[in-house]
């Protein structure tokens, strides 16, 4: 990827990967979901995770890199920690919503069969605890795990961001260093009841902070490498590698992967970005970078502008998509989870997603056009979409 | 959810080869039958065959949590492991078959594993069906913690003399979006595959069920019929998988063949 430090273009790539990526986020949260058979992490190691958080640090350096550079350290903090406000606000909604709908079931799911199961409402029997917990981060029910990590990867993104544009190589070095560190002691914040965070802030702020030095200049650096013949070749065979491996576990009969093999890659930790996730998602950037050039005419076409448009205004789109999952399944469990419906369903959701992103373009517009409101410079809080 | 969209496969793929082969069924009733390849595994129980043959008793013991149970006065002769002793010492008529259950609802992987020389004192048993991971679930266990308690506490029991089935979670339909059970129901699969022992897959066999709208699990009333039926099924499909894999059937009544 280019580095747009001095340009004012937008990389319209970011935000139609970051598009898809919130998509394929979406289909992947509702359950049993036939649709969630075409979503990457079905094909390798890495999934629509690894892009979101890469794209989130690449575009929040580009943002509030420009604003450090022309406001100071203390403007371009304040904007990203008010960023990280506006994300926890949208975590507790999300929250609210989770807590409807167990409430929802409690009252109504009475099957002896599942008295078991129905531990899981014992949150709601000690609200005290719960709601504090979810206030404090630490209770996160599922598939609410994302933006816990990007409100922690933000708040401490301005000192990061202050040192990748006084030394990006010494940046990332210590970036890498914490990454290394995590795993050799297993560092990891504490969630409620037990356990650990299950995305590891301190694994997965390799990936921000990666994102972050591309777009502040190491994607320039980086070029000659993603264009070089090599790059590509060694990209293509793990990726190639990748789909093995993922095939071994949709087919019972183990015999394509050796034991040894086996012992050597698994598990493969989500919790703390294993190096096989990492380098898979270096692989499919690099090929990406390769043959999707940033002037890519279909870029400007109505055939992607959807997926752009919900790139654009990620923190809306995902919290949408994180209610139409929950909405989605309870139409599946309430009505019918047929194949067709499982198809609707994940189109209608889509859909969804599509109309509100472009209604938050249109308030956006609104309210930059209004009179009296601050005059923004240029394309800055929008460029590559949202931090 | 990757472990959905596999069984999801294997459901597919069995279903047509039913329909096609025209296979045998491993369990009756008709109602609740369980494709071959879906319950029966390559894992065998050599203790369970040993002792069967030198004494013709079979001690087996249930080690679970809240979903090994029912409620109610006759809960305990309605739930599965009941069921199993019913079944086997139905099948098996000359062999002295007895199962005991020992549950505690509330318990992780990782609790259990730390009372298996208890279980194994107190026992004696030629095998142990541990029913785990609904738990761990609820409460976002870290899977590798799991897998860590699944793969000391079955080395555990096979170091005090026996044999294991691994039993994972119930598909409950109604949950999935709060229960991510995918990821210990992956890690359930390859701790049994490690320590060869065979997994009773529990959340495939009721998926398989939902699919074939066996059993309707949506199913919101207080219906203890639904759950008692569901248990007799597993407890039968249990037994099923017991002879099998430890090599039974020539103890099986001429009746019950």
């Amino acid at each position: 990827m280019h580095a747009p430090v001095v340009t004012t273009g937008r990389d319209l790539r970011l935000d139609l990967f970051r598009g898809i990526a919130l998509w394929l986020i979406y289909l992947d949260h509702i359950p049993s979901n036939v649709v969630s058979w075409i979503t990457i992490r079905n094909f390798g190691f890495s999934d629509a995770t690894e892009i979101f958080i890469f794209i989130s640090g690449y575009t929040a350096a580009f943002v509030y890199g420009r604003a450090m550079r022309e406001r100071g350290i203390v403007v371009a903090g304040a904007r990203i920690l008010r960023r990280a406000w506006q994300i926890y606000v949208a975590h507790i909604f999300l929250f609210a919503i989770y807590m409807a709908e167990i409430s929802y079931v409690a009252t109504s799911f009475d099957n002896p069969l599942y008295a078991e199961e129905m531990n899981i409402l014992d949150f709601l029997k000690q609200p005290d605890m719960t709601i504090v917990q979810a206030l404090l981060l630490k209770f996160k029910p599922v598939n609410m795990d994302i933006l816990p990590l990007y409100i922690i990867l933000l708040l401490l993104f301005p000192p990061v961001l202050w040192l990748l544009q006084r030394a990006p190589t010494w940046a990332l070095g210590a970036s890498l260093a914490l990454y290394v560190l995590t795993w050799q002691f297993g560092w990891n914040l504490p969630a409620y009841p037990d356990g650990t965070w299950y995305f590891n802030p301190f694994a997965w702020q390799l990936l921000f902070v990666f994102g972050a030095w591309c777009a502040l200049g190491g994607a320039k650096r980086l070029a000659p490498v993603l264009q070089s013949k090599a790059t590509t070749a060694i990209a293509i065979l793990y990726l190639g590698f990748a789909f093995v491996i993922a095939l071994s576990w949709y087919l019972p009969d183990q015999a394509i992967v050796p034991h040894w093999l086996e012992d050597l890659i698994y598990p493969i930790d989500k919790t703390n970005l294993d190096v096989l996730r990492f380098a898979h998602f270096l692989a499919l950037a690099a090929l990406t970078v390769r043959f999707v050039p940033r002037t890519w005419p279909m870029l400007s076409s109505w055939v992607l502008y959807p997926a752009i448009l919900c790139g654009q205004h990620s923190l809306e789109i995902f919290c949408l998509g994180v209610f139409l999952s929950f909405a989605g399944h309870f139409a599946l469990v309430e009505i019918s989870g047929a194949f067709w419906m499982q198809v609707v369903i994940s189109l209608l959701g889509i859909i969804a997603m599509i109309g509100t992103a472009a209604l938050v373009t249109w308030y956006k517009d609104l309210e930059g056009r209004s009179p009296g409101s601050r005059q923004k410079p240029p394309d800055a809080d929008l460029a590559g979409g949202e931090a | 959810m990757r472990a959905h969209v596999a069984i999801g496969l294997v459901a597919v793929v069995l279903a047509a080869a039913c329909l096609v082969a025209g296979r045998a069924l491993a369990v009756d009733p008709p109602s609740c039958a369980v494709p071959d390849n879906l319950l029966f595994v390559d894992n065998n129980l050599n203790r369970v065959a040993a002792a069967v043959a030198k004494q013709r008793k079979l001690a087996i013991a249930v080690f679970g949590t809240g979903s090994s149970t029912l409620t109610g006065t006759d809960g305990p002769n309605q739930a599965y492991p009941a069921r199993l002793g019913e079944a086997l010492n139905q099948k098996l008529s000359n062999v002295m078959v007895r199962v005991a259950s020992r549950t505690k609802a509330g318990q992780t992987a990782d609790i259990m594993r730390r009372s298996m020389t208890d279980l194994l004192r107190d026992e004696k048993p030629d095998l142990v069906i541990w029913q785990t991971g609904t738990v761990d679930a609820i409460r976002r266990v870290e899977v590798d913690e799991f897998r860590v308690a699944l793969d000391t506490g079955v080395e555990a029991l096979q170091a005090g003399g026996a044999d294991v089935i691994l039993m994972n979670m119930q598909y409950s339909p109604r949950t999935e979006s709060m229960i991510a059970v995918g990821p210990y129901v992956d890690e359930m699969r390859a701790v049994a595959q490690l320590r060869d022992v065979p997994q009773f897959d529990r959340f495939a066999i009721m998926r398989y069920w939902a699919d074939e709208g066996a059993f309707d699990f949506y199913a919101t009333g207080r219906d203890t019929g639904l759950a008692q039926r569901v248990h007799d099924c597993l407890g039968r499909a249990l037994g099923a998988l017991v002879v099998e894999s430890g090599h039974l059937q020539s103890f099986v009544n001429k009746t019950n063949r």
